[in-house]
């Protein structure tokens, strides 16, 4: 029972594509990591979406199953899709992290002005 | 006469940190301690401060790997020539301070307490015991040097660790990935059996489910620390 508008969607060269970039995108990642500009956690959950992005694009027959599960005609739409969903959460996370960064940075500012206070209080009354 | 500064990293352990530094002071009275205070809600530095040690009082709460990377730092621009981490819970026993610190030497840069080398008394769960096997593997695999506890904070290290450390701790698993990061750059590490106390306020409600994924993800930064490049910082 599959849809042969579903089957030929992706394309031999569109499969190609896919799979170049995930590969690119798992060689930058790797990169970031060994260069320590990426944390640990965040190096994890990169590398966890190029990978499914790789499976997705290599196993074809798997992107069309799941996008003829999800109702999407065109299958290269799945992996963005997929990708989109991703950035999605990792984007909202950020957003959590920045409000708590923002509040630590103007504790920090705040005690560090009450210290030099402190400190000149204490450098005049020498 | 070499300065020896302990340091204890404390989050919310008012119930046994008076205990910790009396017991630490009983070993040796040249001994320097440092309280890191991270962050803590309770009255963890008031109690410190009555004992009349350093404290050092963290504006929020950084975890265990910032709060033993500041004391790292307070050694190192003290011109300390060793530091040791004790636990402010209590599981780590101050009786054993002098035979770590003694286990120090030109060729070892950093020794740990280590509770699984000898058959211990210490009681684990059966998946903390598997993840400890695991890490120990990994660390094998990656570095080529068998650690048979590397999720032990009661560890003592020498000049040139601190120096390398104050700047390059890691920050979400700091106790294994501390110990891939000094191997990799060259360091020594040994280990020394000791008995540590068991968790003196509750157990730590830990389900099965979390204790995976902590195991996973501890076991995967390891090896991600271990691909990573050499620093060219240190010293």
């Amino acid at each position: 029972m599959s849809n042969n508008l579903i089957d030929t969607s992706f394309t031999f060269r569109v499969q190609a594509l896919a799979v170049l970039g995930s590969v690119l995108l798992l060689l930058f990642i790797i990169h970031l990591i060994k260069k320590e500009y990426l944390r640990e956690g965040y190096s994890l959950l990169w590398f966890f979406i190029a990978i499914v992005l790789l499976v997705f694009s290599v196993f074809s027959n798997l992107l069309l199953k799941f996008s003829d599960l999800i109702g999407i005609y065109y299958a290269p739409m799945t992996l963005v899709l997929i990708f989109l969903f991703g950035l999605i959460l990792i984007v909202i996370h950020f957003s959590v992290l920045i409000s708590r960064y923002e509040k630590q940075i103007k504790e920090l500012s705040q005690e560090v002005g009450l210290l030099k206070n402190k400190l000149e209080k204490q450098t005049k009354t020498k | 006469m070499q300065r020896i500064c302990i340091i204890i990293p404390a989050y919310n352990e008012k119930g046994t940190i008076g205990k910790v530094i009396d017991s630490i002071r009983k070993i040796d009275k040249s001994f320097d301690l440092v309280v890191v205070n991270d962050g803590s809600t309770d009255k963890t530095i008031e109690i410190a401060q009555r004992k009349k040690i350093e404290v050092i009082d963290l504006p929020f709460n950084l975890g265990i790997g910032g709060s033993v990377q500041t004391g790292l730092k307070y050694a190192y621009l003290n011109s300390y020539d060793i530091a040791v981490q004790v636990d402010a819970d209590g599981q780590h026993n101050p009786k054993y301070l002098p035979s770590l610190i003694r286990s120090l030497s030109d060729n070892t840069d950093m020794v740990i307490g280590s509770r699984f080398i000898q058959s211990s008394s210490y009681q684990s769960s059966f998946l903390r015991r598997l993840g400890i096997e695991i890490f120990s593997f990994l660390i094998k695999l990656t570095c080529k040097k068998k650690i048979y506890d590397s999720t032990s904070g009661f560890r003592v290290f020498g000049k040139k660790a601190i120096s390398f450390l104050a700047k390059n701790y890691p920050i979400d698993f700091p106790e294994p990935e501390s110990i891939v990061k000094l191997l990799k750059h060259g360091f020594k590490i040994k280990e020394v059996p000791v008995e540590m106390n068991q968790r003196q306020a509750g157990q730590s409600s830990v389900t099965p489910f979390k204790a995976i994924f902590f195991m996973s993800s501890i076991s995967v930064a390891i090896i991600i620390e271990s691909i990573r490049e050499k620093q060219l910082n240190y010293e």
